[in-house]
């Protein structure tokens, strides 16, 4: 295999998170200091983010048939990067408010190690490159999880994590077996040409391969009937980590699915099309459903995450140019949604509990207006109201699922949307309820506070510029491909 | 240009306000009722330089582009009958901010923000000619008027709030679909994907397709309408709302179902709304009744004048269907008025809530001689909506029942039980209220100034429009006479009209698709 130098160059925002892993390691072991590690994380995520901007202009490079660097993978690697870095930062302020043992500067390095498995999968091509990512990721979640020993939930989390992923890494590896048996390949294009000659024994077999795959990825994503995992692991986890599950995991899920798709071209087989038809289906409706009773925040929103899944599996199964540009929009402002959304639990958080209870939120309106309307802001996102990002990502999605005549998944999606308007709603009247005595109010370093605050802000005007004037990013996406 | 700036001076006094509610209470007031005023005289201004006679289906047009890859414009346009809307808009969000100068005490800046981006969201959906942007307009003035039900409203707020923004969100959302299935059938069938109301107007639909794209439609204008059976959101919601969302509830939010009943679903799709014109009237008729019945029976003041209004939107729906330019004309007469005289009521009301602090009934009585000047403005206004002579709401009932009665006999006497009806309950309010034994000594204070005001424009311009109503019926002529035009140009039977029709379809296809014309044959059999 040679590697020619633009190759290496491709490489290169992978290899600066890398070698940012090993100084921080070797940081960690001269000088143990919270805000050290905590900084030199972002220098690395920036300095990796800066290198895809210069990336952009080049050609597609496929360094040795396992990974494809075009605009698709450097959006979504930015994309990561970029959400690994908020996530960073209110991590600082979770560890401040909730972790006190010693051991603060591991997590950071986990954390570059998961953005490294991210970011590293979402540019595969190839079921080895996958596999490998893919479980550098799951295994850095493992540990960031538990990482507040201390707490049974997160423990508690961390173990189910564990088990879940676990399964549905074997199911995507005999998935893998099953195709490599009947088609001799593994990567996604071979794949898809060796099997367009096959006999029916086979097919059958390439077919049951792809179904499993496809059971392994939507345990990743969350997805009916694999989503049991979902709530217990938001709740568990610590707030940063519960977004960087919601966002970077899943959007690179999110991403490889698109990429297997597309180069594989699995839209010609009629049953796996209509698998996952029922699967967005039922993830819309079940999803809405049981987010309605919720009375913990993170929950409501890990319910939500898998009707909002349902959704993006209306752009995956339209499919070609089309579907993947709605798909990348609406993860994007998901994205940004979330991110506020988990953020602003970190931030209004006291120093023992994180306020995950409906209850803390009380009020919150006339407590700390800028927060709240940040909050109601991706909320409102979240239900796809105009004047906010999400209903542009609506709209695009309603937009190609009615002009692929799939009536039924739009129908159910705006039954869904109802749905969901009600707990978004819900939400949004308990801070508007009168202002009662303060539940919580956390207190730390007025710096860090402030940070978080800024990144926030600057999430929500996004938001709200998308929903007014999203040409940039349609554009932005569309010269991708 | 001077269309954006309508909207635009409203969204930007919102936040203005909200901000100066940060330092003082009058502020936001006293900047929102001058950016109301601003517009309010530039609608005027446009009025008097209209030119009614003018060819074309609009007065004044804006268009900037705004999403162009999916052929999503800013499209504004003016014609008669959204002259007359949007003078009834600015009309009234002067009242509405006049009416709750005193009674909104706490987060004013908030209020008005909600409050100014309500009357922009109204604005838009008046304005917008472009579907898409129709529909953003349309969802944009849900979210302010949650706001306002729920946080400034009375003792059931949240539910009411709730239960306004689902029903609302719902329906809307249908139409969402709709109009996308319409954008597509567009795009398919010529080429070209656009969200432009000119543009789809002559889109050719199968029968079926034609008939679901337009219950989307109509749908999501017959919940805004409150039609029977829709209509359960809106006791709740005008109850619960402070006065000005009332007012504006009343008086603007139910008239963009029947605008967009009148702009969208009878020109989109005339086949379809032939179809559906008999169920429609007898929905129409039943909320007349159905309305006035309950209106009887309430014993909360907000929620009698609620059902008023069910009520006289009955009318709006009967005449809309009927198909006749004399009906509309009613319709459109009976849209103003009824802004002004509900949007009347619920004002009186609330200031007689401020007052003696229950809507209850029961708990009134002999009020007339501790407030006479109040006493007479309720009277004058509750005949109005009972429809006597004189006043603006006996024109507008008078018209769509002339209108509606050579086509439809039978319904037109059942719906004009209505107005035997609204004396009852209508005399019952003033007997309950300001006549009779006193039931308990108050001590409570008339109008004052800024009532009077208020109310005394309110009495201006009933009794114009009771004597005079031919400026409105001016203004909106041509409008209404291009909607009968484009709702019966439908090919019946084979006349001339029928093959022009088709010519009209073919040209507007560009190359003359060899399916249009089959399935319009296809659909005489």
């Amino acid at each position: 295999m040679n590697l020619s130098a633009l190759d290496i160059v491709s490489l290169l925002p992978m290899m600066i998170l890398a070698g940012g892993i090993l100084v921080m390691l070797l940081l960690v072991a001269v000088k143990r200091n919270h805000g050290l590690a905590f900084a030199s994380t972002v220098i690395v995520l920036l300095a990796s983010f800066i290198a895809i901007l210069f990336m952009k202009q080049d050609r597609p490079q496929a360094p040795g048939g396992l990974f494809l660097f075009d605009g698709f993978a450097f959006y979504y690697q930015a994309l990561i990067l970029l959400s690994a870095i908020v996530v960073s930062i209110f991590s600082y302020i979770s560890i401040q408010k909730f972790f006190h043992e010693k051991r603060k500067e591991e997590y950071y390095l986990i954390l570059l190690l998961a953005t490294l498995g991210a970011s590293m999968m979402v540019s595969c091509t190839h079921f080895i490159s996958f596999f490998v990512s893919l479980e550098i990721l799951t295994i850095s979640l493992y540990s960031l999880i538990s990482y507040y020993r201390e707490q049974s939930t997160a423990i508690e989390a961390g173990l189910k994590y564990l088990i879940m992923a676990a399964v549905s890494s074997s199911f995507l590896l005999f998935g893998m077996a099953l195709i490599y048996t009947t088609t001799g390949a593994m990567d996604f294009r071979s794949f898809a040409e060796i099997a367009l000659d096959l006999n029916m024994a086979p097919m059958v077999m390439t077919v049951a391969g792809v179904g499993m795959m496809i059971v392994g990825i939507g345990f990743k994503l969350g997805l009916v009937p694999f989503h049991m995992w979902i709530p217990d692991i938001y709740q568990g986890a610590s707030s940063p980590i519960s977004a960087f599950v919601a966002t970077v995991s899943k959007g690179a899920m999110l991403a490889i699915l698109l990429r297997f798709f597309a180069m594989a071209d699995l839209y010609r087989f009629d049953e796996i099309m209509m698998v996952i038809t029922v699967i967005a289906i039922l993830s819309m409706l079940v999803g809405n459903l049981l987010a309605l009773r919720q009375q913990n925040i993170k929950r409501m929103l890990a319910y939500s995450s898998i009707a909002h899944f349902g959704y993006l599996l209306m752009a995956v199964l339209a499919g070609k140019a089309m579907g993947i540009e709605v798909a990348t929009f609406y993860i994007t402002v998901y994205i940004l949604a979330i991110l506020i959304a988990f953020g602003l639990i970190t931030l209004i958080s006291g120093s023992n509990t994180e306020a995950s209870d409906i209850e803390s939120y009380k009020g919150l309106i006339w407590r700390k207006p800028l927060t709240a309307t940040l909050f109601t802001i991706a909320l409102f996102s979240l239900a796809g109201i105009p004047l906010t990002a999400g209903f542009m990502a609506k709209f695009f999605l309603l937009d190609t699922g009615v002009g692929n005549a799939q009536w039924l998944l739009a129908f159910t999606l705006v039954v869904g949307s109802v749905i969901g308007l009600f707990y978004y709603l819900r939400v949004i009247v308990m801070m508007m309820k009168p202002n009662e005595k303060s539940v919580l109010d956390g207190s730390i370093s007025s710096v860090a506070t402030f940070t978080g605050i800024l990144a926030i802000t600057i999430l929500g005007i996004l938001i709200v510029w998308l929903g007014i004037y999203p040409n940039w990013v349609i554009h932005l996406i569309r010269s991708l491909q | 240009m001077i269309l954006i700036w309508l909207i635009l001076i409203l969204i930007g006094s919102g936040l203005l306000a909200w901000l100066a509610g940060r330092w003082n209470d009058t502020l936001p007031r006293v900047i929102c009722l001058i950016a109301t005023l601003t517009q309010f005289a530039i609608v005027i201004a446009l009025w008097f330089n209209a030119n009614l006679d003018a060819e074309g289906l609009w007065l004044v047009e804006y268009t900037h582009t705004w999403i162009p890859s999916y052929g999503i414009q800013i499209k504004l346009a003016l014609d008669g009958l959204s002259l007359l809307l949007i003078l009834l808009t600015s009309f009234l969000g002067v009242l509405a901010i006049l009416a709750s100068w005193k009674e909104i005490k706490k987060k004013v800046g908030f209020f008005h923000f909600n409050l100014m981006f309500i009357l922009a969201g109204i604005t838009g959906v008046f304005l917008s000619i472009d579907l898409f942007l129709f529909y953003f307009s349309w969802e944009l003035m849900l979210l302010p008027m949650f706001f306002l039900i729920g946080i400034w409203g009375h003792e059931d707020k949240t539910y009411a709030a709730i239960k306004f923004f689902l029903f609302t969100q719902a329906s809307g959302l249908l139409m969402f679909l709709s109009i996308l299935g319409l954008y597509f059938i567009h795009g398919n069938n010529t080429g070209i994907y656009t969200f432009d109301y000119e543009q789809l107007l002559g889109t050719s639909l199968s029968a079926p397709m034609g008939f679901l794209l337009m219950l989307g439609f109509f749908i999501a204008f017959v919940v805004k309408l409150s039609t029977v059976p829709f209509h359960s959101w809106l006791p709740d919601a005008h109850t619960q709302a402070p006065t000005a969302g009332s007012v504006i509830l009343a008086g603007l939010l139910l008239k963009t179902g029947a605008y967009g009943l009148i702009r969208f679903v009878l020109p989109l799709f005339p086949q379809a709304s032939h179809q559906f014109a008999l169920l429609a009237m007898v929905l129409g008729v039943i909320s007349i009744l159905y309305g006035a019945k309950l209106a009887f029976a309430q014993t909360d003041l907000k929620r009698l004048v609620a059902y008023i209004s069910v009520s006289h939107m009955g009318f709006i729906l009967v005449g809309i269907y009927a198909f006749t330019e004399m009906a509309m004309q009613g319709v459109v007469m009976q849209m103003v008025v009824h802004g002004i005289s509900t949007g009347a009521l619920f004002i009186i009301v609330g200031a007689l809530y401020d007052r003696i602090q229950t809507r209850d009934i029961g708990q009134m009585g002999g009020l007339w001689t501790s407030v006479p000047k109040m006493g007479f403005m309720a009277l004058l206004f509750v005949m109005a909506s009972l429809g006597l002579p004189g006043l603006g709401n006996f024109v507008a009932e008078m018209l769509i029942l002339f209108g509606t009665f050579p086509g439809h006999m039978l319904l037109t006497g059942i719906a004009a039980i209505g107005l035997v009806a609204a004396t009852v309950y209508s005399l019952r309010v003033m007997q309950k209220v300001f006549y009779g034994q006193e039931h308990k000594r108050r001590k409570i204070s008339d109008f004052d100034f800024r009532e009077m005001m208020v109310l005394g424009a309110l009495m201006t311009a009933i009794i114009w429009l009771g004597i005079f109503p031919s400026p409105v019926l001016n203004l909106s002529k041509t409008a209404v006479q291009n909607t009968i035009e484009k709702v019966n140009a439908r090919p019946t039977t084979v006349d001339v009209s029928n093959i022009q029709a088709i010519e009209n379809i073919s040209t507007s296809t560009g190359d003359g698709k060899k399916e249009v014309p089959n399935s319009l044959v296809s659909k005489q059999e």
